[in-house]
């Protein structure tokens, strides 16, 4: 049962593969995207603050359902089954568009030191850190062709740390938020540096859709006036109208098939009836993000190949990063929230790098939306957990709190890791992620460090009390929806995955396009870089293959 | 190959994941004479007794009358119906306790005591015999969390009855949809 052999099959429509998708097909590739979720629209949006991507407690919004179990193993050795719904599941959604359908929607840059932290702080101990093969100035380019197509508003002009930017965005940032007008003056008088977040939402009519309408609904839901802008509703959409793009939803790739050359021949998928199929290709790219993305890899074995493909090092799943998130919550005498969306809108990326005692940092930015439920449960100490006293504070604090909070760059640990489990298996009989490992102790420094410049903002802000982020634990792996770095990129086949270009060291037809390249992940959330490499990524796919003289 | 040549993994599985059983949402509700879904008039007085402690009524309405325990007793039929064995040897531990300190069930207790031995599950530090099946931190976590969401959270679950907790934080109910233009700030330039 095959079907009609096409250039390029791409497993995964989320911030990397729909781009890919994009690229290929306007350059005249044939290309079928796989998805093994929906294709979700504004119209299907139902505002549910209990059941969404982002507070999950009755269940996703956007997948993947509870047919897709992970096993989780904790510090202790313990293991087990663990629904998409769990925190240890390390959750991205599953649909078209990926995490970028519901996602915050903030659109950093990494900065130069971010592809070069070997160098600039020397070798970690406990650590797999390296420098990046490439450099930002290889991206930059790229970084700003996510940011014109797929449309980024904000104003980034007052960070004096950024990387420098050919062109500015191309659209200007949401009015500020009142968070936003508290917290500004009070950073300048630290001798910070604060700035409207880039963010991949339109501000106003870009790309034929409308502009953000400021209800609290944003992260963790599809955006219901489609301002948001995600792969869904930019480079998947112009794929298709390409003619050259068929994307198929509700597709379970098995397999990357290989021939006795240890090429990859295409993919082995179940479609919506789970039916088994075969798509034959030039190319496969693979872009389901860095858990599912190394399973993939680690479920494609074969003769040439029996520990997976590009797996001849041991060196795919390792590394599995996400973000060590901390901050600080402020209580105010008087009303700080305004009730606009999105809520985040300021930040401050003066403790990125250039810090003392650790490596690297983060940013720091106000939270976004806050809805009454995630407020409500809280569970940070010093703030009381039930009975009146707790009914007195959500009541008093609700809209007189700020809370500032930011992603830690962590440190890569060749142990924390993604493998397939050798017992469970998925709905469709495929072995499951298996997820193990630890974090390291800069994530701890770093936190502690961050939690007190966001505790020391808030005062400077007026907050009549602060309350920071407790110590972050280092047991169990990192991951969650920044998840990354389990297909490394590197010049070296030996400790890495896939070259420069994404492409896999061993099989010179087979990529591997999102946040698993990523040797680190940045104090930044990571999409837009996603994004960029996979630009650069299909640039020089094209052109080798019009090299080759192929069409 | 065929997936149908896995069933029993897929049997494994079924049995070992705990959401797995939310599909079928209901069925395994029994009323046994009471008005709830899952819940005995018993427990759901226990329950009543233990959400109005946690989010306790005063200028504003409290977790009953927002009709949480309706939110708990809907979602035990529904994504937490793994939970159901949790609730029922819990409420029951809790009444137990309740019996052998004061001599009267919890719902019969005055509220400072109610508090007294609420604050005893959250520590863990109630007698040990009833809470053999269940540990009774760990059943308190359970409860306060899902008393927050069905006070909290969206009505249409059951709880946060007439968008009460949102009208004591100010927010517009029915929430809002969508601004109006003219109701927002322009964008600075561009």
């Amino acid at each position: 049962m095959s079907l009609k052999h096409v250039n390029a099959v791409i497993v995964g429509s989320g911030a990397g593969g729909g781009v890919v998708a994009k690229e290929l097909a306007e350059a005249g590739l044939s290309v079928v995207l796989l998805e093994r979720g929906k294709w979700f629209t504004p119209f299907d949006e139902r505002k549910d603050d209990l059941r969404n991507q982002r507070t999950c407690v009755l269940g996703n919004a956007f997948g993947p359902d509870e047919r897709n179990p992970r096993v989780y193993v904790d510090a202790s050795g313990h293991e087990r089954i663990v629904p998409p719904t769990y925190g240890a599941y390390s959750n991205n959604a599953a649909c078209v568009g990926g995490g970028t359908l519901s996602y915050g929607a903030m659109a950093w840059r990494f900065m130069e030191k971010d592809f070069r932290l070997r160098s600039t702080y020397g070798t970690v101990e406990g650590s797999t850190l390296d420098d990046w093969p490439i450099t930002y100035e290889d991206l930059e380019p790229y970084y700003e062709k996510a940011e014109w197509e797929i449309g980024v508003s904000g104003d980034d002009s007052n960070n004096i740390f950024r990387a420098p930017r050919k062109r500015p965005l191309p659209m200007p940032p949401l009015p500020p938020t009142r968070e936003h007008q508290i917290l500004k003056p009070a950073a300048q008088r630290l001798g910070l540096h604060p700035f409207d977040i880039p963010m991949l939402r339109n501000s106003i009519p870009y790309n034929g859709r409308g502009a953000c309408m400021r209800c609290r609904w944003c992260v963790g839901f599809a955006c219901e006036v489609d301002a948001k802008c995600g792969t869904h509703n930019t480079v998947i959409p112009t794929a298709i109208k390409t003619g050259n793009c068929d994307l198929r939803c509700e597709c379970i790739v098995r397999e990357i098939l290989t021939s006795d050359r240890g090429r990859a021949t295409g993919v082995a998928y179940y479609d919506s009836d789970g039916r088994l199929q075969e798509q034959s290709a030039d190319l496969v790219v693979v872009s389901c993000a860095a858990i599912e993305s190394a399973r993939l890899l680690l479920n494609s074995k074969s003769r040439l190949f029996p520990n997976g493909l590009g797996n001849r090092y041991d060196w795919v799943g390792r590394n599995l990063q996400g973000h060590a998130y901390t901050g600080a919550i402020g209580l105010f005498d008087r009303e700080t929230y305004d009730d606009l969306g999105p809520g985040a809108s300021i930040a401050v990326c003066d403790f990125n790098h250039g810090n003392s005692g650790f490596v690297s940092g983060g940013l720091l930015a106000n939270e976004f939306i806050r809805l009454p439920y995630q407020f409500a449960s809280r569970t940070t100490a010093g703030i009381p957990r039930w009975g009146a006293a707790h009914k007195n504070f959500v009541r008093r604090y609700y809209r007189s709190s700020i809370s500032v909070m930011g992603p830690m760059q962590e440190m890569p640990i060749f142990d924390s890791r993604v493998q397939v489990d050798p017992k469970v298996k998925d709905h469709w009989g495929i072995p499951v992620a298996r997820l193990s490992g630890h974090r390291h102790q800069n994530d701890l420094l770093g936190t502690n460090f961050m939690s007190a410049k966001a505790e020391a903002w808030l005062k400077e802000a007026g907050a009549a009390t602060v309350i920071r982020s407790g110590p972050i634990s280092l047991d169990g792996p990192s991951g969650g929806q920044h998840q990354a770095g389990t297909c490394r990129m590197g010049s070296d086949p030996k400790t890495s995955v896939v070259d420069k270009f994404c492409r896999v060291h061993d099989v010179d037809n087979l990529y591997v396009v999102d946040g698993s390249v990523h040797p680190n992940n940045g104090g930044f959330n990571p999409v837009l870089t996603i994004m960029a490499i996979a630009y650069y990524a299909s640039a020089n796919l094209v052109k080798t293959r019009k090299g080759m003289g192929a069409t | 190959m065929q997936p149908s040549l896995r069933l029993n993994r897929r049997a494994f599985l079924q049995a070992a994941l705990t959401a797995a059983a939310a599909a079928g949402a209901g069925v395994a509700c029994s009323r046994n004479g009471s008005p709830w879904r899952f819940f005995t008039l018993d427990e759901a007085r226990a329950l009543a007794g233990m959400v109005d402690q946690i989010i306790p009524p005063d200028q504003d309405a409290g977790a009953v009358w927002a009709g949480v325990v309706n939110y708990i007793d809907r979602q035990l039929c529904g994504p937490y119906q793994t939970l159901q064995e949790t609730y029922r040897y819990g409420l029951e531990a809790v009444d137990q306790t309740s019996q052998s300190t004061y001599g009267k069930v919890f719902a019969d207790l005055e509220s400072h005591q109610q508090i007294e031995l609420l604050h005893r599950l959250e520590d863990g530090k109630a007698p040990g015999a009833a809470w053999k099946q269940v540990s009774s931190a760990e059943f308190f976590r359970y409860v306060v969390d899902h008393t927050m969401q069905g006070f909290y959270g969206d009505p249409r679950h059951g709880g946060n009855r007439e968008g009460v907790s949102w009208k004591m934080l100010n927010l517009p109910y029915p929430p809002i949809r969508g601004r109006v233009r003219s109701d927002l700030p322009k964008p600075r330039s561009g």
